[in-house]
């Protein structure tokens, strides 16, 4: 066993895909000899070819518009975008040709498209460089939408994602990048889209994914003081969310937070709010509450640390479910 | 500043006093021609069209039918039986002439006006109704013909070429100019000014990718004239992009075969892109919900007229070829009767369902959705035996 940082799982999981199925192909800007700006394809194209891992021109469209007639040839492209603000000129091609082809041929193409997105903020960066438009491509019917929160998922979801026939938008959370677990490549890995229950708890449910996962980990830990005993669930899957996993939670703990840095309104929170309250109206003893980013654009970042969710936010969600 | 920029000339401010504006309809057009409008074969140094007369006769025939096809079209819709349709008319030579230089293994990029070109690829006409009628979104499969399906958004298409091309290239397909493989996106004048065609360009460009970039400027975007997409002829955008582009008389079937095979050819053995601007005069409206008397002259269409793309063609076929009346016959009784299939078979199509279009969103369908589905079944089955 060895330990391994959230990058280079990743890369490792990419790097067995490619070993995997010749017809794998990677691309996206300054991935090639640079091994992209947060060094997650480092080493691919000198063992694996320019062919096959593709620095691309500066252009996101064109990315994911060629990866879509690649698709269509046969191949499946694994799309880099470089940070989450750079993907809207992308978006087009995203929204109505990936999202659209298998429906729109009945059943006749298929779109084998991974579109890799590092995500979300609390690295520091100038804008259009933290953002979490995650909802943005939840809500498009079509896509699906998931994000690892540990290492050895992001190295098994990366492949589980790559194999998968339908079109898929990756979030890799950037400020975790170099966050190390064990990796026992002997362990088989979940199925992609369920959420996986990381610490049973009993008296409320923090609902999170990403870079949340380790933020409500620690509140879950802190939390242990004041006498609360959290469960934490990473869903993993956003876009479908496994939704019987989060109503079993739910169900028990009979309060639920959802965490996430995407703005609060409309955001994946607003989605389980909904959900939770259909399934587990009955069982409820708190309304589900959100923690997250503010609906605002992403703020300088001197100021990222009041923006972004974090133990103290989680734990004062969790007095007010408690409260009521 | 390291050193100065000099100013920009005044005029580069003021568009509509543009020196270099595109010729307009009136004007003469630089561009490739084989066959003018009068019937007669002119030749061209660089590009020649030398296969036989029953060829020529063939592509009369393609044109005739398709036009045929495109009316039958026109007048299911102002029958209230399609919903909307995008006419050719007047681009039959455009589509004809491209059409019949792909070779089998070629691939095709359309937009949703290039029903000659699916002609040509053997798309049965009854499937291109179906996105119109509303009854599907394309019904063929794109590798029983190798026709994509019609791409609505303006110029997406060409990136999909660019990427299949790409893949070609990967498969090894391309280096022999007849064996190769090449691909041929279909675009408009109004989608040269799309991002997603430049950068089509771009990729093409230095990926060496095997695609031909196929413009017909029919001179109208909707309501917009070429010289509101651009102040250079568009074939001459290419050479910035660092490959060749070409011309063509957009009505001559037998410059725009030429051209396009040899675009093709280039493409197939391995030089790269071509980018081919068939000059050419949407005839008719944009679509049916369209009335260009809002924004054009009747003179222009009148002038267009002149320089039918088939009636050249029967021209050169009755005074040159020997071709008699039988053959004209012929093949205008051979799409009257394509016209009525095509009008039955259109009257035939059988409503979809909406619990159908539950399936194929995605190929492992979510639980979500599967529960919306039996939702809409159960709510659509509580109507049962009702009046």
């Amino acid at each position: 066993m060895t330990k391994i940082t959230l990058g280079k799982a990743i890369n490792a999981g990419l790097r067995a895909a490619m070993e995997k199925d010749p017809k794998v192909v990677v691309m996206g800007e300054d991935i090639g000899k640079l091994g992209g700006v947060f060094r997650v394809t480092e080493g691919l194209q000198k063992d694996f070819g320019e062919d096959r891992v593709i620095d691309t021109p500066l252009a996101e469209s064109g990315i994911i518009g060629t990866a879509v007639g690649l698709a269509l040839r046969g191949y499946r492209p694994v799309c880099e975008i470089q940070f989450d603000g750079f993907v809207f000129p992308a978006y087009d091609q995203i929204i109505n040709q990936v999202a659209k082809m298998h429906y729109r041929s009945m059943g006749k193409i298929t779109m084998p498209i991974v579109i890799r997105i590092p995500y979300g903020g609390g690295i520091g960066a100038v804008e259009h460089h933290s953002e979490s438009p995650e909802t943005l491509f939840a809500h498009v019917p079509g896509l699906k939408v998931i994000s690892c929160g540990d290492p050895v998922d992001a190295y098994w979801m990366i492949q589980q994602a790559i194999t998968s026939d339908d079109p898929i938008v990756f979030f890799e959370p950037k400020r975790r990048y170099h966050e190390k677990a064990e990796l026992d490549e002997s362990v088989p890995p979940m199925p992609l889209h369920k959420a996986k229950v990381l610490r049973e708890g009993t008296d409320a449910t923090l609902l999170c994914y990403g870079p949340m996962v380790k933020t409500c980990l620690q509140a879950a830990e802190a939390a242990v003081e004041d006498g609360r005993n959290l469960e934490v669930i990473d869903l993993r899957t956003i876009a479908p969310f496994d939704l019987a996993t989060i109503f079993a939670s739910v169900k028990k703990t009979r309060r639920a937070v959802v965490v996430h840095e995407a703005p609060y309104s409309f955001g994946p929170g607003s989605e389980i709010a909904a959900r939770v309250t259909e399934e587990c109206f009955y069982h409820l003893e708190a309304p589900v509450l959100r923690i997250t980013g503010y609906d605002t654009p992403y703020p300088p970042s001197r100021m990222e640390d009041d923006y972004l969710p974090d133990l103290d936010r989680v734990l004062d969600g969790v007095d007010k479910v408690m409260g009521y | 500043m390291s050193e100065s920029v000099p100013g920009p000339a005044p005029e580069v401010f003021a568009p509509h006093k543009a020196p270099v504006s595109p010729p307009q309809a009136s004007e003469e057009v630089e561009f490739v021609q084989l066959l003018t409008p009068e019937g007669e074969r002119v030749e061209h140094p660089d590009y020649t069209f030398d296969l036989d007369d029953e060829t020529i006769k063939g592509f009369y025939r393609d044109m005739v039918l398709v036009r045929r096809i495109d009316t039958e079209a026109t007048a299911l819709q102002r029958q209230g039986e399609l919903g909307l349709w995008a006419s050719l008319l007047g681009q039959e030579a455009a589509q004809i002439g491209s059409g019949r230089a792909l070779n089998k293994k070629d691939m095709v990029f359309p937009t949703y006006r290039e029903h000659g070109v699916a002609f040509c690829q053997g798309v049965n006409p009854l499937n291109l109704l179906g996105l119109f009628r509303g009854v599907d979104q394309g019904a063929w499969d794109p590798k029983d013909n190798n026709f994509h399906l019609y791409t609505i958004v303006i110029g997406a298409q060409t990136l999909h070429a660019t990427g299949y091309a790409m893949g070609q290239q990967r498969d090894h397909a391309i280096g022999d100019a007849e064996n190769g493989e090449a691909t041929i996106a279909y675009f408009g004048d109004g989608a040269s000014s799309q991002g997603d065609v430049n950068e089509a360009f771009i990729w093409a460009s230095v990926f060496n990718a095997p695609v031909v970039f196929f413009c017909q400027n029919n001179q109208w975007a909707i309501s917009e004239p070429i010289d509101r997409q651009t102040r250079i002829p568009l074939y001459q955008r290419a050479a910035g992009f660092g490959f060749p582009g070409v011309r063509v008389d957009g009505n001559d079937v037998l410059a725009t075969y030429a051209v396009t095979q040899q675009a093709l050819k280039r493409a197939r053995e391995g030089s790269g892109p071509t980018l081919i601007e068939a000059y050419t005069y949407r005839m008719g409206a944009h679509t049916t919900s369209d009335d260009p008397t809002k924004y054009r002259l009747n003179e222009d269409l009148e002038h267009w007229k002149l320089k039918d793309p088939i009636e050249r063609v029967h021209a050169y076929l009755s005074r040159h070829a020997a071709v008699d009346h039988d053959f004209f016959d012929e093949v205008e009784a051979e799409g009257n009767k394509i016209a009525a299939e095509l009008r039955a078979g259109c009257l035939a199509l059988p409503d979809p369902v909406l619990t159908d279009f539950f399936q194929n969103v995605y190929v492992e369908e979510t639980p979500q959705l599967a529960e919306q589905r039996d939702q809409f079944i159960a709510y659509a089955a509580s109507f049962e035996g009702e009046g």
